[in-house]
């Protein structure tokens, strides 16, 4: 266990970089998916368009592709992210937020449309529809959907770690490389510091969705 | 329901005109966003046809790379995907089992495997199964990976489809006389798979997106070959076509994906017009199963 104390700052520092990682790209999935969500019901044929060729794109890239682009890709076009780490935000929540958006508009689709016939009798246009009767509804039925992408996008930041992010997964590769003879240990820290992470959420998830149900 | 029927009006005509309008603000912007994509690439030279020419140029060996590197990654998805399956249906079984020594040890199996990043298990393959003196190369350790952490998604696949297989169903079979293992192989597990078919080709979807992570451990697959491609034509001639490749290997990625998705909704539908299965309502959105980890069950 020696290793541990002799690289606590290592992993600690690698640890916060995986769970502010996760936590911002989850904000950006989470506003970008619910626009996209937006997008996709909305009136305006080219909105739909644009949304559903972003969603099914990001959906069909494999992640890593997303990572390499934002990394390697856009530096031949002299763009470029501030730093590694913004970088990681970006390609994690762009392609989060095209499963955040799929989960948004099933919860749209399950929101019962008298809800939404009676909003529309009562004269709200389609974004008062949309914002103050149909998504807060949505929003509720989708919570298990949205955990687990939030759970999943925890476990995909260790992507970050073939592109330079010293996140878990890199810190894992440095310690493995420095204590050879403790491999298995170096391993169950990190898997540790995941389950961290996302076993919390998913008793949290479990919580918030008893509470915020609606029973129909 | 469809969600536009009822989200808003029929337009009438002062609402027709302004989304007419904003039809075509909407698609000037779009436009505009793919002009300026396309002037950025222009003005740094990225349309050059020549530079794309070296793609399907034969003599560059570029297409021959790719083909090999795209059969890899089929390879490795390949033998994932068939190890995965197999597993995941004995472990979906082994969890369903009456016996609580097989049940409790194959649950515990099940929720870890599903808990830990993959990438973390494809590099604990690579890592630690060598100096245990199991052989590794970046190959096995990718495909170990792969299949480890499918089979447990898969396991939980199965056994919701099991369980939603109605209760009669079990009740005759054991009427019948049969033994628990004739009622799982001859009338449980054949209506589970054909009414999961759908999650099942989604969730081997998301394994080929993943057998990607090769780039990683230096599987040398379709990224970590345009990689390698990149770094020979910097040797010789500068620059010119890293763009070029990194694009052909996300788009050759991105039509591989999409073929199998549309396999999976072609799937679905004769799945939904089949009469055995068109009584069962759908299983939840494939979607939200990409990659379950400890959370809600499937």
């Amino acid at each position: 266990m020696q290793f541990i104390s002799d690289n606590s700052d290592l992993l600690w520092s690698a640890f916060l970089t995986t769970l502010s990682l996760a936590v911002l790209s989850g904000l950006v999935a989470l506003v970008l998916g619910t626009v996209l969500a937006a997008m996709r019901v909305s009136p305006m044929l080219p909105l739909r368009g644009l949304a559903t060729f972003f969603v099914e794109t990001f959906r069909n890239t494999p992640l890593t592709v997303v990572f390499f682009f934002l990394v390697f890709g856009i530096v031949q076009l002299d763009l470029q992210f501030p730093s590694r780490f913004t970088a990681a935000v970006a390609a994690l929540g762009l392609y989060t937020s095209a499963f955040v958006c799929e989960a948004v508009r099933s919860g749209i689709n399950a929101v019962p449309p008298g809800q939404a016939e009676a909003a529309r009798a009562l004269g709200l246009g389609f974004g008062q529809t949309l914002t103050t009767v149909v998504l807060p509804q949505a929003f509720r039925t989708v919570v298990p959907p949205l955990g687990n992408v939030w759970i999943a996008l925890a476990k995909n930041t260790s992507i970050a770690a073939g592109f330079a992010t010293t996140e878990l997964t890199a810190a894992l590769q440095r310690l493995t490389n420095v204590n050879g003879n403790q491999i298995l240990l170096v391993f169950a820290v990190i898997i540790a510091a995941y389950l961290v992470i996302t076993l919390p959420s998913a008793w949290a998830i479990r919580v918030i969705e008893r509470k915020v149900a609606i029973v129909r | 329901m469809s969600a536009q029927a009822v989200l808003f009006d029929l337009p009438g005509p002062q609402a027709r005109r302004r989304q007419r309008i904003g039809t075509v603000v909407g698609a000037v912007l779009v436009l505009g966003l793919v002009g300026l994509g396309l002037w950025r690439l222009a003005s740094n030279g990225q349309l050059d046809p020549a530079r794309w020419a070296v793609l399907f140029d034969p003599a560059a060996g570029v297409p021959q790379a790719l083909g090999e590197a795209l059969l890899n990654t089929l390879a490795a998805a390949a033998v994932g995907m068939v190890a995965a399956t197999v597993l995941g249906a004995l472990l979906a079984v082994g969890r369903l089992s009456d016996h609580v020594w097989v049940r409790v040890p194959v649950g515990v199996v099940v929720e870890f495997f599903r808990a830990v990043p993959l990438l973390i298990l494809i590099l604990f393959c690579l890592l630690y199964l060598p100096t245990v003196g199991i052989p590794m190369n970046p190959f096995r350790a990718l495909v170990l990976g792969l299949t480890l952490y499918n089979m447990a998604v898969l396991a939980e696949i199965f056994r919701a489809g099991i369980l939603s297989v109605d209760k009669g169903q079990r009740e005759a079979a054991m009427a019948l006389g049969m033994r628990k293992t004739q009622v799982m192989t001859l009338v449980l597990l054949p209506q589970a798979v054909r009414r999961m078919l759908p999650v099942l080709v989604a969730q081997l979807v998301v394994l080929l997106k993943d057998s990607s992570l090769g780039f990683i451990v230096g599987y040398v697959e379709l990224l970590r070959q345009a990689r390698s491609l990149v770094e020979f034509f910097n040797f010789q001639f500068g620059n010119l076509y890293t763009f070029q490749l990194y694009v052909a290997a996300a788009v050759i990625y991105i039509v591989v994906n999409v073929t199998l998705s549309q396999v999976a909704k072609v799937v679905e539908r004769r799945t939904r017009s089949n009469a055995k299965t068109a009584a069962v309502t759908a299983p939840t959105d494939p979607t939200s199963t990409i990659t379950p980890g400890a959370g809600a069950p499937v």
